[in-house]
């Protein structure tokens, strides 16, 4: 098929709200922006356990450790679905995981930042788990076939996480005045970041143009970080705690929350390797990938005896 | 020693209830099949999704090409008599 013709299909397919599928016609740039996006949506999902992971072994109660180890483990599942989405568009797991312990692959900034105390384990369910859903219900109906089905399954997983992190919250938010004034500074540390987990501001944000264009996103980052906004502060408000942003009003006109904006030279920071955890989350992955090498090694020499014995027979 | 790998890539079927289709759910990496089959089992199925799972090797499956869409699946479109709505059943003889 000539180039122009196969171009002819693609659009017509994303304009027809049709799928693209791993074996189907797709310009270079399409294939280059998946692959950057979905690869480091694992490497989110990955990295993403290291936070909370620090609160598995001193979770508050064995009912608590159950959840957040169910949850922890989620996260893992999520990075090898979308590892494996990824893969379908020519590139190697070995690849993305060398990118990301390399530094060459980002992953979400909110997971550079650490987890102080028991109520930031509530707020991550919470605010990072219900900004990650409000992403990926879009994301359910982006256009590549591979991603949309990660995303279906996700979001089916996802529905407790942020009821764990909720109540959690609640807990602590109608416990004692300690209690209390825990949750309060973990809304107080979290809130921005979480903001900033949609993204730069849509004039800032060169990559969103196009993706808009080819139906991998369908939402623009200011749009999904408004939606965050007006679903969260009324549970805040439930759970007594105050949104630490002194600007934030109702805006009848706009049907929606005036807020003001994460500070986004601190975002630029945190991407560029120097938030507060980057290091020590690198260190961490490179640590378990290091001490899974042996492992690799002898399910990959006993595989191949098998076969050779089989061969053999 | 040879190259760091995470191991060949499987696909992973899953029977939600006995009687009814195995259906795909997704792929995973594993050494071998009996590795694949416990992987799957820890991925695919943390919720009930079902009680019997096929893996096979993602190499080992042939897909038809989309570029030959149109052509290949053609027989299938113009054998409407293939359809019981084809028909012209006549009023009063019951069911059928
Ligand atoms: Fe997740
Ligand atoms: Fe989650």
């Amino acid at each position: 098929m000539e180039t122009n013709e196969a171009q002819a299909v693609f659009e017509s397919k994303l304009a027809n709200n049709e799928y693209i599928e791993p074996k189907d016609w797709m310009p270079e740039d399409y294939r280059k922006h998946l692959i950057r996006q979905i690869s480091q949506h694992a490497h989110s999902e990955v990295v993403g356990m290291l936070p909370e992971g620090n609160w598995i072994s001193r979770a508050p109660s064995l009912r608590a450790k159950l959840v957040l180890l169910a949850k922890v483990q989620d996260e893992g599942g999520h990075g090898l679905y979308l590892y494996t989405a990824a893969e379908t568009l020519g590139t190697s797991r070995d690849e993305m995981l060398d990118a990301l312990l390399t530094g060459k692959a980002k992953y979400s900034s909110i997971f550079n930042y650490p987890t102080l105390t028991w109520a930031d384990i509530g707020a991550i369910g919470w605010l990072v788990d219900g900004a990650a859903i409000m992403n990926q219900v879009m994301l359910q109906r982006t256009s590549y076939g591979p991603y949309s089905r990660a995303m279906i399954r996700i979001c089916k997983e996802e529905s407790f996480h942020q009821r764990q992190g909720y109540e959690i919250m609640t807990r602590m938010a109608f416990g004692s005045p300690e209690q209390k004034d825990m949750a309060q500074d973990a809304l107080n540390r979290w809130w921005y970041p979480s903001l900033m987990m949609f993204g730069p501001p849509d004039t800032e944000s060169p990559n969103s143009e196009k993706a808009i264009k080819w139906r991998i996103k369908r939402e623009t980052n200011d749009q999904l970080r408004q939606r965050f906004v007006n679903q969260t502060v009324v549970q805040a408000t439930y759970l007594g705690l105050k949104v630490p942003d002194d600007k934030l009003k109702w805006n009848p006109e706009k049907d929606g929350y005036d807020y003001s904006d994460p500070d986004w030279n601190e975002f630029k920071n945190v991407i560029k390797g120097h938030g507060i955890c980057n290091r020590e989350r690198i260190n961490a992955r490179q640590k378990a990938h290091d001490n899974g090498a042996w492992v690799r090694a002898a399910a990959n020499a006993y595989s191949q005896k098998q076969n050779q014995q089989s061969e053999a027979a | 020693m040879t190259k760091d790998t995470q191991g060949p890539l499987w696909e992973v079927f899953v029977q939600k209830k006995s009687g009814q289709p195995f259906v795909h759910c997704g792929n995973l990496h594993a050494f071998d099949a009996e590795m694949a089959l416990q992987n799957a089992r820890d991925l695919y199925t943390r919720r009930g999704e079902g009680m019997s799972l096929w893996v096979v090797p993602s190499a080992a499956i042939t897909a038809s090409s989309p570029e030959d869409r149109g052509a290949f699946f053609e027989p299938s479109n113009d054998k409407i008599f293939r359809h019981p709505t084809f028909y012209q059943i006549p009023d009063g003889i019951g069911h059928m």
